[in-house]
């Protein structure tokens, strides 16, 4: 479980970027967190791991105070995968990197090797396993990153901006691989701009704009909710824009996904026996 | 005659067995809008690393065939001949920042080509102000959010006034609003000033009504190449496209049997659905 309460932080030169924030995660919850560049999402996750210490407020880890535990402590619970891949990468090899905090968590070589090997097929990096992550793309190397932090086995796992530089399939693929971990019982929060990914995967969505929450609810509610949506710099998905735009032709509010609308359309097409359908 | 232009061109990096970019026959005129797009490693990047000539002046390899921009060879152009004609915008806008103000960042590229103060001045003042980030003019780069430091780094770019503006995937560290405000300011200065635009984007959502002509890359060949409504009626999305979701919900109705047409915007979408339900 991850509490935070009334959490407000302020940086070194006197910004604050969180502005009093009161938020549960349950266990096993899948949460996305979304607002506009500079709302405080980041912010806010790296309280999760303990790597940011509140200015006022707390923030409970499965009951633990962040503030009474170290970053090391609290990283065997949190794994926290950053934004950009280049701050965390460092190893000669893809394998190496991986190995690493298992290593230095004192498993056996053996288990390691087999749990390095295993995450590395989940993430469709076997080929790159002898490779230096810094030859790697942009989306090959948030895999890795990806891939150094699950590999711990962590029970709850913070993704900052993991759809960034993926294309269509491996954002497919990265849905399918979240949804995995999620069943599995982790907890699995994302921070996110990509509304288009978000409205399939269909989370809990905690919007957040300058330092506060201005919104938490189902994905359906919340990003079809136009004034909501535009407070916190984004924008709907295209579905729900045209489902909006059709809602006289008794085509339902709350689409966000080209799935459901399929449906929904089908649906109102054979109820009036268009005849363009066969 | 075409402004860049490529005949029979592959590029092979030195230490690969396969040509990353393969028999590219390809001409592109001067004030086009072109979105290029495909998966992961179709060489959309090598594309454009041959567009200022980091190929092959920086990434050694072999070269196959004729690859011109504005009349200049790359295989015996200079980077710093090229890097006055092309601008390149990254993804990551942290791998192109150094300086401690946003202006200092802004002026560094205009200064490098020793033209008089008062015409830096004017040209930092003129691409602060087309992005939008007058405001941020002493801030350090660093501090900045990631979509903020995309601006500094399109803005820094702006400032040479380059006839080519390539952008490999400039807006995925932004918010959607802020993307969209990108967007829209490079279809600006495409429109106006009459630049040619290379972009590199996954989300094809925003980009694909502002662009004239589509690129589409797989496994380093040119395999679409045309107008946006025309590419993406075919098959674009079996090749690990991100539709934009209108898009492929009309994809999808086509499946079932409804074909009345491909739109490329909500509007499109939603005025055939109405025509169809009135």
């Amino acid at each position: 479980m991850i509490e935070v309460e009334g959490l407000v932080f302020r940086y070194p030169n006197g910004f604050e970027a969180l502005r009093g924030v009161d938020l549960r995660i349950g266990d096993g919850e899948f949460v996305a967190i979304m607002g506009e560049n500079g709302a405080g999402k980041t912010t806010l996750v790296k309280h999760f791991n303990g790597l940011l210490k509140p200015t006022l407020g707390r923030v409970l880890i499965d009951g633990v105070d962040t503030r009474d535990a170290s970053v090391a402590e609290l990283a065997r619970s949190v794994g926290l995968v950053f934004q950009n891949p280049d701050r965390q990468l460092f190893s000669e090899t893809v394998r190496e990197e991986v190995a690493f905090a298992l290593r230095n968590f004192g498993f056996s070589e053996e288990i390691v090797s087999k749990r390095v090997e295993r995450i590395l097929g989940m993430l469709d990096l076997s080929e790159y396993a002898d490779t230096s992550p810094f030859l790697l793309s942009g989306g090959e190397r948030k895999r890795v990153a990806l891939a150094s932090v699950l590999v711990w086995d962590p029970k709850h796992v913070i993704l900052d901006e993991p759809t960034i530089g993926q294309d269509h399939l491996q954002k497919e693929r990265l849905r399918d691989f979240i949804m995995q971990i999620n069943d599995q019982g982790k907890t699995v929060v994302i921070v996110t701009h990509d509304v288009e990914f978000v409205a399939e995967a269909k989370p809990r969505v905690v919007l957040m704009s300058k330092g506060e929450i201005v919104g938490d609810g189902r994905a359906e509610e919340v990003l079809s909710d136009r004034d909501l949506v535009d407070r916190a710099s984004l924008i709907r998905p295209q579905i729900s824009e045209l489902a909006d735009s059709l809602s006289d032709k008794g085509l339902p509010r709350g689409l966000i996904d080209a799935y459901s609308a399929r449906s929904a359309i089908l649906r109102l097409l054979r109820e009036r026996h268009v005849p363009e359908l066969p | 005659m075409p402004q860049i232009k490529a005949e029979g061109f592959s590029f092979t990096y030195s230490g690969s067995k396969s040509p990353s970019v393969r028999d590219l026959d390809l001409a592109i005129e001067r004030g086009e809008f072109v979105l290029l797009t495909g998966p992961s490693g179709c060489g959309k990047t090598t594309f454009c690393r041959c567009l200022n000539g980091l190929i092959p002046n920086f990434y050694p390899g072999h070269l196959e065939g004729r690859f011109e921009v504005c009349g200049m060879d790359i295989a015996r152009a200079k980077t710093y001949e090229l890097a006055k004609l092309v601008g390149h915008v990254f993804q990551n806008p942290e791998n192109q920042l150094f300086s401690l103000s946003v202006e200092r960042e802004v002026a560094f590229g205009p200064e490098n080509l020793g033209l008089p103060r008062e015409e830096i001045r004017e040209r930092v003042e003129w691409a602060m102000e087309l992005v939008g980030i007058s405001d941020l003019r002493d801030r350090a780069p660093y501090e900045l959010s990631g979509g903020q430091q995309q601006k500094v780094a399109i803005a820094s770019v702006l400032a040479m006034r380059p006839e080519v503006l390539v952008l490999d995937e400039p807006t995925s560290f932004l918010d959607p609003k802020s993307a969209k405000s990108i967007l829209e300011t490079i279809a600006k200065l495409n429109e106006e000033l009459g630049m040619t635009v290379i972009l590199v984007e996954h989300r094809l959502d925003l980009a694909s009504r502002l662009a004239d002509r589509v690129l589409i890359m797989n496994e380093g060949r040119l395999v679409l190449d045309g107008e946006p409504r025309r590419i993406f009626g075919k098959a674009a999305h079996l090749l690990g496209v991100g539709l934009p979701k209108v898009t492929l919900l009309f994809q999808m109705l086509r499946e079932d049997g409804l074909d009345v047409g491909i739109p490329i915007t909500v509007e499109e979408a939603s005025a055939i659905l109405r025509g169809l339900l009135d």
